[in-house]
């Protein structure tokens, strides 16, 4: 039983607790841990979000009231991760199909009625208000590694159709809402899934190629304004008022920040409003202005610390689920901050996704925090294997 | 099925499979991440400076400061337009809930116009949501007081002020000082849009207008932090302000001193005394113009504080037509005006001599023609030489000699004296005039009929009528140049002009023109003896002006008919509408041995010149010779 593997670990600990000289840092130690938190992932999750609250304070124009907003939503998402951390990841596996399908009929539900927000039908009614899609984010990976835990990896062919399949029905139906942004996103951590799998690097390569009939495909499924996001990429200056506008400021703001920074609250673009979505998508570009190279560098340290844990985690994990669901949840999260800051550098198109934990909003961040407390309960719940 | 495949797999090789896997998209997201970081030394270290620079092209907005107009004072330094701080009444958009609710309260408390409402809300639609919107440019105390008690039910709107144009003497400089008025499109297309960005209003007519580069002055500006929407950022977010460009203070505009003397002026505006007519008076010597009026005018200070739709209508249709300026945009007949110059004419061209006597019997026929030109006196004014024609106006005798001069000849003598041609006064905004000749008429005419010249219109223009116009700045000029015998000045209304920090000043030369030749002196005298009696002669048309005078004065009266009058139908006043009666005009100099102001004027419809021109000619000579009502 794996509860009896943790058990026989935390009296081990109790001994060395016992023994140590360090007795308040192992005892600090022994809370995470029957806490089922890990500590150097709960550590940089703590220091990014610090950080991230310091930079909000000053793109919300040093508003006490939005700040004190996501403090609260900190809040919850941390809570959402620790009850996550509790749940043991058999029994999450086990309830994985049944979620993937709830999932599933929750999406097709917010076709037919859910609620409209800025354009597109993204929002579901049921006593509260969530997005099924969020839901989604970890449906999807967890459902692709249910479906490998079985079987020997790496997958053959007919295996990874049906995968395909899994992935590609949530993908699509999330366009539709329309939500690209999140599609790909999902679709991507599936992908994940299956690369960390073993699946050959030339079919994956060669799916690539094929893949560009289906990219025309989903640029026809494209709204007006995806579509001219990706073409301002190409060229921002062509429309510096309209669709590239986002893209030049942000540019302005990271570029005129420097090395030091113009100072906390002093980031001229920021804090004159040239720089659109300042507390959302292009917060990234207000720490660059403020805190200039040296704030950047610092976060996207502070990123690979965790995605580097997530990994390691992924690696120390003791079945196929839990290593490929790791693997994809650490994985996935470096997608995430990769297109965010690449989008804000402008390096690809303006695609909407947030700066993980950092921007203003709460729905994304919860269902990042789970995916942190799957890990969390991934390790803390191995079973103890000779070496 | 899933426990059946359990066991057979594999555990290490998957472990290691993974692990590779894992490490390869380590390095990927290392590859990733490094682009990012690569793209960010080159955005904040590279191109730093580039992005450092346009960061700041973005938040600093260079702001003109207008400068402060120059002043206009007549010649003995009178003010005749300044500055004034005003109040004027702003709505600010953005501030505002319900702009039609507010503005129609507005207009309930009488502070704006109905009518003028949709423009209002135009203009605040239009322009940033920060910038105010001027509903009224000055507000009276009273209209300060009453807006004060209400104005918290009027959040969004404020008084403000202004230094506004303002001009004390009001309509009876307006035709000379001309007025400022809002900037329009217009008007920003024709001006450097740098040096006009903080002004409001620009000249619009008169002294205004043609003075306006020197009495604009020079735009300043300074630097301000401007968020995204262009808003000036207060000044508490000082951190933002650092490192910020010197500014540059506005140059007032040049202070422009006219020739124009204020109690002529005046003097001359209230002889109008509402009748339609204009007066130019000037020194024959320098063209410095003395007085310029068109009557009746308007308040200028009305287009300089901005007006209602209804005022501007109610000055547009007024059918005394106040904005019209007909001292230099009249066009009218000159009349018997001119007689003077066709008589120089008639010796020169040897057409008659200074001593022929033709019999006048009230009318003149052309040869083989049944048509009567008619003097203005039915009875004729018997043997008349060329002298006594001049002094009694006789129409007869200038008939008879016009056959001789000619036309052209006329034409040509006429030119001399500088009708037919623009003055050149320093104000512009003149008409030509119109002195035919055989040449104007074939290109101007289209029907070849038409394109040929008749004798009998000879002999209209010879008492300056038919085609023939004239300008009263014309008249004033002509006369002058009779009063100089031959020696002519271009008018102008300007000065000096000081500038507007140094007070340097830079005085405006007299421009000679081309004299009129004239073969012989006694011709001068001659005829200029003849305009001496038509005022102090025992025959002269405007001898009760004359009379009694203190000084010695020349003149010349002339009647101008509006409609011309059919055969033999007796001219009947009461008949004819009021506006279809003869104008009056009257041309004079004084004093006659040393001339030292020669002045012409115009009465619409006032049938008169000797009787009704005439004694205006006077008041302004007596003005300004020292004799007036004022004088000491």
């Amino acid at each position: 039983m794996p509860t009896w593997g943790t058990v026989t670990m935390r009296s081990s600990d109790t001994q060395r607790l016992l023994t140590s000289k360090a007795a308040p840092l192992s005892d600090f130690s022994l809370i995470l841990r029957r806490l089922h938190v890990d500590g150097p992932l709960f550590l940089g999750l703590l220091l990014i979000c610090g950080f991230g609250l310091f930079v909000l304070y000053s793109a919300v124009g040093e508003s006490n009231r939005l700040l004190t907003n996501q403090v609260i939503r900190l809040g919850v998402a941390f809570i959402a991760m620790l009850i996550v951390a509790q749940l043991p990841p058999d029994f999450m596996r086990r309830w994985t199909p049944w979620g993937y399908l709830i999932g599933l009929v929750l999406l097709v539900l917010v076709l037919i009625k859910g609620d409209v927000g800025q354009g597109a039908r993204r929002w579901l009614d049921i006593g509260i208000r969530f997005q099924p899609s969020e839901a989604m984010k970890l449906a999807v990976p967890m459902m692709a590694a249910w479906y490998l835990h079985d079987r020997q990896i790496p997958p053959k062919l007919g295996q990874l159709v049906t995968i395909a399949v899994m992935i590609i029905v949530p993908t699509l139906l999330i366009a539709k809402q329309p939500d690209l942004g999140t599609a790909l996103l999902i679709a991507a951590s599936g992908v994940i899934v299956i690369v960390l799998a073993g699946m050959s690097f030339k079919l994956f390569i060669g799916l690539g190629i094929a893949a560009i009939p289906g990219a025309l495909v989903l640029w026809n499924f494209m709204q007006d304004y995806q579509k001219q996001r990706v073409l301002t990429l190409l060229n921002p200056d062509s429309d510096p008022l309209g669709a590239g506008y986002n893209i030049i400021q942000s540019k302005i703001a990271i570029g005129s920040g420097g090395l030091f920074g113009k100072g906390w609250t002093n980031g001229s673009q920021a804090q004159l409003e040239f720089l659109p979505e300042r507390d959302t998508d292009f917060i990234f570009a207000v720490l660059g202005e403020e805190f200039g190279l040296l704030g950047v560098l610092t976060l996207v340290v502070l990123y690979m610390f965790v995605i580097g844990r997530g990994l390691y985690i992924s690696v120390q994990a003791q079945d196929t689920f839990s290593r490929l669901l790791a693997g994809s949840i650490s994985l996935t999260f470096m997608v995430y901050v990769f297109v965010n800051t690449a989008m804000v550098t402008g390096l690809v198109p303006v695609v909407g996704v947030p700066l993980p934990l950092v921007s203003f909003g709460g729905t994304s961040m919860v269902t990042l925090m789970a995916g942190f407390g799957i890990l969390m309960s991934i390790h803390s719940n191995r079973k103890l294997l000779p070496h | 099925m899933a426990a059946l495949l359990s066991p057979i797999k594999d555990v290490l090789s998957e472990r290691r499979l993974f692990l590779s896997r894992v490490i390869i998209a380590a390095v990927i997201s290392i590859v990733l991440l490094g682009i990012v970081v690569a793209r960010l030394v080159q955005l904040q270290v590279i191109d730093h400076e580039l992005f450092a620079e346009k960061s700041q092209g973005n938040r600093v907005r260079i702001e003109p400061v207008p400068p402060i107009r120059g002043l206009v004072f007549d010649r003995k330094g009178r003010v005749l337009a300044e500055n004034l701080p005003a109040y004027q009444l702003e709505l600010i958009p953005e501030q505002v809930d319900d702009i039609d609710d507010t503005l129609n309260r507005l207009a309930a408390i009488n502070l704006i116009e109905v009518e003028d409402i949709p423009r209002f809300k135009e203009l605040s639609r239009s322009g940033p949501r920060f910038k105010p919107v001027t509903l009224k440019f000055r507000l009276t105390e009273e209209e300060i007081a009453n807006f004060a008690i209400q104005r918290p039910r009027f959040h969004g709107i404020d008084f403000q002020p202004r230094l506004v144009r303002h001009y004390p003497n009001g309509a009876e400089v307006a035709h000379a000082v001309g007025y400022v008025g809002a900037l329009s499109t217009a008007d920003l297309q024709r001006l450097d849009p740098a040096a006009y960005a903080g002004t409001s209003h620009t000249g619009k007519t008169g002294v205004e207008s043609a003075f306006e580069s020197d009495l604009h002055g020079d735009a300043g500006y300074r630097h301000l932090i401007t968020n995204a929407r262009g808003r000036q950022v207060p000044s508490d977010t000082s951190d933002l302000l650092n490192s910020l460009p010197a500014d540059a203070s506005s140059e007032p505009g040049a202070n422009v001193y006219l020739s124009i003397d204020l109690d002529l002026q005046r003097i001359a505006y209230e002889a109008f005394d509402g009748r339609r007519g204009a007066l130019v008076a000037l020194d024959p010597w320098t063209g410095e113009i003395l007085a310029l009026v068109s009557a009746p005018a308007f308040d200028p200070n009305l287009f300089a504080v901005g007006m209602t739709t209804s005022q501007y209508r109610e000055l547009q249709d007024d059918p005394d037509r106040p904005l019209f300026n007909r001292a230099s945009r009249g066009a009218y007949p000159p009349g018997s005006t001119i007689k003077p110059m066709l008589a120089l004419a008639a010796i020169e061209t040897g057409a008659t001599n200074l001593t022929r006597k033709n019999l006048c019997r009230g009318y003149f026929q052309l040869p083989g023609d049944e048509h009567r030109y008619r003097d203005w006196k039915p009875e004729g004014h018997g043997p008349v030489d060329l002298h006594d024609a001049i002094e009694q106006s006789c129409d007869v005798y200038f008939y008879e000699v016009s056959r001789d001069i000619g036309i052209d000849a006329m034409h040509d003598y006429l030119d001399r004296f500088g009708l037919g041609t623009k003055t050149g006064i320093d104000t512009g905004g003149e008409h030509a005039g119109l002195v035919p000749s055989r040449e104007w008429k074939k290109n101007n005419f289209r029907n070849r009929d038409d394109q040929r010249w008749y004798h009998g219109e000879t002999v209209i223009a010879s008492i300056g009528q038919g085609y023939m116009l004239a300008t009263p700045l014309q008249l004033a000029s002509a006369v002058g140049a009779l009063a100089t015998r031959g020696q002519r000045f271009r008018p102008h209304i300007v000065a000096a002009v000081e500038d507007g920090l140094t007070a340097e000043r830079r005085i405006v030369q007299p421009e000679r023109l081309p004299d009129v030749e004239i073969s012989n002196d006694i011709y001068w005298e001659y005829v200029l003896g003849a305009m001496h009696d038509v005022m102090q002669g025992s025959r002269g048309t405007a001898r009760a002006v004359g009379l009694g005078a203190p000084y010695e004065m020349a003149g010349k009266s002339g009647t101008a008919q509006v409609v011309s009058i059919a055969q033999d139908q007796k001219y009947d006043e009461a008949e004819l509408e009021e506006r279809q009666r003869d104008h009056a005009l009257f041309i004079a100099f004084a004093p006659f041995d040393n001339p030292r102001i020669a002045v012409a004027l115009i009465v619409e419809n006032g049938e008169s010149g000797s009787g009704v021109a005439a004694p205006i000619a006077k008041s302004i000579m007596d003005a300004y010779l020292g004799y007036g009502d004022d004088a000491q």
